[in-house]
C-alpha cells in the first residue's frame, strides 16, 4: 500500500465515522434544530465522499443545493412551525421502536452480505477524473437531453406548488398569547391590509 | 475493494433513513430522513458509477437528476408541513389523520 491509497482509506474512514455519527444524531435527538444543523454535516461529508470517487462537479453540486439550499429551507421551516410542545405519550410506543430498529438491522445485514458476497465486475479503465464535468456536459446535452428539459420544468412545477400551498390566504384571527408581543409574531398579512392599515402614517 | 466500502456505508445510512422515517413524531424530521435515504441512493449511484463505469460516468447524470429532484420534493413537502401545521396547529406525525380510513 502506498501513500496515496493509506490517505484514501483514512479519509474514508474518517469521513464515513463523520457522516454515520452524524445521520444518528439527526435520527436520534430530541432538539430538532441540532438535527437540522447535523443534518448539513451529513451532506458535507457525502461530498467529501464523492470527491473521493472522483466527482468533483458532483460535490460541488452537493454543497451548493443540499447545504445551500435544502437544509437552509429545513432551518427556515423549523423556524416557521417552531412550537414547543410536548407529543402526546403514545401506550406502547417502544414496540414500535424496537420493531423498526430489529427491520432496520435485518435490511442492512441483507444488503450487507448481498454487497460482500456479490462479484462486482470491477473496471480496470482510469477514472475519468478532471474532464467528467465535460463528459456530464455531453451527457446531458445528447442522450439525456429530454430529461433535462423535464426536470426544469419539474422544477418549475414544484416552485408554483410550493408557493401555492404555503400562502396563506385570509388573516386569520389569532389573539396573542399572554408575554408574546406582536413584533415577534410572523406578520403574513396581504399586502394591502398593510398599506392601508398600519404603515401609511409611516409613509407620509 | 473499496467499492464494498462505499456500499455498506450507503446501506447504513439508508437503514438510518428508515428508523427515522418511522419512529420519528415530529414531521420535519421525517422530511430530514427522507433526505437522508435520498442520499444514501446517490451514494450508490457514485460508487458504482466510479468502480463499474469510469470511462461514460452514467452515474454521475442519474445523481444529479436525483439531487434536483430531491430540492423539488423538500420544497413541496415543506410547503406541505407549512399548510397541514397551519391547519392542525401541531406537526406531531401521530395526530395527521388525514388519507386514513
Amino acid at each position: 500500500m502506498n501513500l496515496a491509497e493509506g490517505v484514501q482509506i483514512v479519509s474514508l474512514g474518517v469521513l464515513a465515522l463523520m457522516m454515520l455519527g452524524s445521520a444518528l444524531g439527526v435520527v436520534l435527538l430530541k432538539n430538532i434544530v441540532y438535527s437540522a444543523f447535523l443534518l448539513g454535516g451529513v451532506f458535507i461529508s457525502i461530498a467529501g465522499l464523492y470527491l473521493l470517487l472522483n466527482a468533483d462537479f458532483v460535490a460541488f453540486a452537493q454543497v451548493l443545493i443540499y447545504v445551500g439550499a435544502v437544509n437552509v429551507l429545513i432551518l427556515f421551516a423549523i423556524m416557521l412551525v417552531n412550537k414547543r410542545e410536548d407529543f402526546k405519550v403514545v401506550p406502547r410506543i417502544w414496540i414500535r421502536q424496537v420493531a423498526t430498529a430489529a427491520v432496520c438491522f435485518g435490511i442492512f445485514a441483507l444488503l450487507g452480505t448481498m454487497v460482500v458476497t456479490t462479484p462486482w465486475a470491477i473496471s480496470t479503465e482510469v477514472a475519468s477524473g478532471d474532464s467528467s464535468i465535460v463528459r456530464i456536459g455531453l451527457h446531458f446535452f445528447s442522450d439525456f437531453l429530454l430529461p433535462f428539459e423535464l426536470a426544469s420544468i419539474l422544477l418549475l412545477m414544484a416552485l408554483v406548488g410550493a408557493i401555492v400551498l404555503a400562502r396563506r390566504e385570509f388573516l386569520p384571527e389569532e389573539d396573542l398569547t399572554p408575554g408574546e408581543t406582536e413584533a415577534l409574531t410572523l406578520p403574513e398579512r396581504p399586502r394591502e391590509l398593510i398599506t392601508t392599515g398600519r404603515s401609511d402614517s409611516t409613509i407620509q | 475493494m473499496q467499492l464494498q466500502y462505499f456500499l455498506l456505508i450507503a446501506a447504513a445510512l439508508f437503514c438510518i433513513g428508515i428508523y427515522g422515517l418511522i419512529t420519528s413524531r415530529n414531521a420535519v424530521r421525517v422530511l430530514m430522513s427522507i433526505e437522508l435515504m435520498l442520499n444514501a441512493v446517490n451514494l450508490n449511484l457514485m460508487a458504482f458509477s466510479n468502480y463499474l463505469d469510469p470511462q461514460t460516468i452514467k452515474g454521475q447524470i442519474f445523481t444529479i437528476f436525483v439531487i434536483t429532484i430531491a430540492a423539488a420534493e423538500a420544497a413541496v413537502g415543506l410547503a406541505i408541513v407549512l399548510a397541514i401545521y397551519r391547519n392542525r396547529d401541531t406537526v406531531d406525525m401521530e395526530q395527521f389523520n388525514l388519507l386514513k380510513w
